[in-house]
């Protein structure tokens, strides 16, 4: 079957398998920070946004992506790169396999609620999962860079 | 693996309806747990393209799409304002935004999964499924049906003087549920609901009149007791069935309190 979507701003059209999983699609795109993890859609590595929104594309086919906006960690540009900064000043990436996915879902936090609590952090990335670090790295990173947002917009004021 | 053959949008109820007559055909609901079975799906019918993916609120009713997603629900203001937002908390243990963004009301309620969260809550709402061929029914009734060829178009929350409280306890904060528990109030009638049992979520009344005179500290107790006696439970390798038995006392007393404290009148200065 033949689907058109956008992925990462650019128009795709592709013949696919009607099982194909998203997945398996933008990573033969390309996209390989979008990681295979679970597949049971616990552990939120394979996060992606569709039309703004994250989803798990380890459980979505690419059929139902069809006419939809898809976008991973190499779309968001500057966004994603300011926020790495700051998680990698905590050392909070360490293996560094479930980051993109905790990017991808804390970006999409902070376009919902640009100053989230702790708890509000928390209770977000709660659907990422990291053998690593024991989240505190991770939630340090964020914070930090929810303050030099802030920080930013009030010195551009 | 989940293997499928063929995948369509349909157009119309009408035509994902003749659809899912044929033999091998699945409606796609989030695909969250078709998605871990190993299955060859002859024609997956998809209904992203009919417009229920969305919550409609009239002046008597909140009417939500079979594709809204549990995400929707948690977010909704209307519904957790007249739920006091055990709507929200019922969704907000499952896995994670991510999934709750993918995971539809339909999928979970047509499904009658028994660890639903969301099955628990919408039976303590005394809430209506409409199927496209089998029209409105109550969602207590289609819980207890074997599953049909039909589709779950809609599920419809009457507005009414609802006081409802949800309980759930989970091995670790994302699992499924090891017990479920709502309670509801709604225009006088106290409703009892145990899911996750592990069995489909079953609803209890106040046959005996336990809570006639409003929610106390002693009736809670004793109601909670009385369904502890009740509600048949089982084992899984979650938890045993006597651990459950124990956890329906404490968690139907502690959702009783809660609406307890919602009822009373406010106090003015």
């Amino acid at each position: 079957m033949q689907i058109k979507l956008t992925l990462n701003g650019k128009p795709v059209s592709e013949e696919i398998a009607a099982d194909l999983l998203l997945l398996d699609f933008v990573r033969a795109h390309g996209c390989a920070s979008v990681k295979r993890g679970c597949e049971t859609a616990n552990c939120g590595l394979c996060t992606v946004l569709m039309d703004g929104k994250p989803v798990l594309s380890c459980s979505m086919l690419a059929a139902r992506a069809a006419g939809h906006e898809i976008t991973t960690l190499e779309g968001m540009g500057a966004e994603a790169e300011e926020l790495a900064a700051f998680i990698a000043d905590q050392g909070a990436e360490q293996c560094g396999f479930c980051n993109p996915g905790f990017m991808m879902n804390t970006i999409a936090l902070l376009r919902e609620n640009p100053t989230p609590s702790d708890d509000e952090i928390r209770a977000y990335l709660a659907g990422n999962l990291c053998r690593c670090s024991g989240y505190e790295g991770q939630l340090r990173g964020v914070r930090a860079f929810v303050a030099w947002r802030a920080q930013k917009g009030r010195c551009a004021e | 693996m989940l293997t499928i053959n063929q995948y369509v949008r349909p157009q119309s109820l009408d035509e994902a309806y003749e659809l899912c007559q044929k033999k091998n055909t699945v409606v796609l609901g989030g695909m969250l747990w078709l998605k871990m079975q190993s299955r060859l799906v002859g024609t997956a019918i998809d209904l992203c393209d009919l417009g229920l993916d969305t919550i409609e609120e009239t002046a008597d009713s909140f009417r939500i799409g079979a594709m809204a997603t549990l995400r929707m629900l948690e977010t909704h203001a209307g519904l957790n304002q007249m739920t006091q937002n055990a709507l929200a908390d019922s969704v907000r243990s499952i896995v994670g935004v991510q999934f709750r963004n993918c995971a539809t009301v339909g999928g979970s309620l047509f499904g009658r999964f028994g660890f639903s969260d969301v099955l628990t809550l919408f039976l303590a709402l005394d809430a209506d499924v409409e199927l496209h061929h089998g029209g409105v029914l109550p969602l207590r009734e289609f819980a207890e049906m074997p599953v049909l060829r039909d589709i779950l178009v809609r599920v419809i929350v009457r507005k009414r003087n609802i006081h409802v409280a949800y309980q759930s306890q989970r091995n670790t904060k994302t699992d499924f549920p090891v017990l479920t528990c709502a309670v509801s109030e709604i225009d006088g009638v106290y409703r009892c609901v145990i899911g996750a049992r592990p069995m489909r979520a079953v609803v209890f009344e106040d046959e005996s009149g336990l809570l006639s005179g409003g929610v106390n500290e002693d009736n809670a107790r004793a109601f909670a007791d009385d369904i502890a006696v009740r509600v048949s439970v089982g084992s899984n390798l979650r938890a045993g069935a006597d651990y459950r038995r124990r956890l329906t006392k404490t968690l139907v007393r502690r959702a009783l309190l809660t609406l307890g404290k919602e009822n009373e009148p406010c106090k003015s200065n």
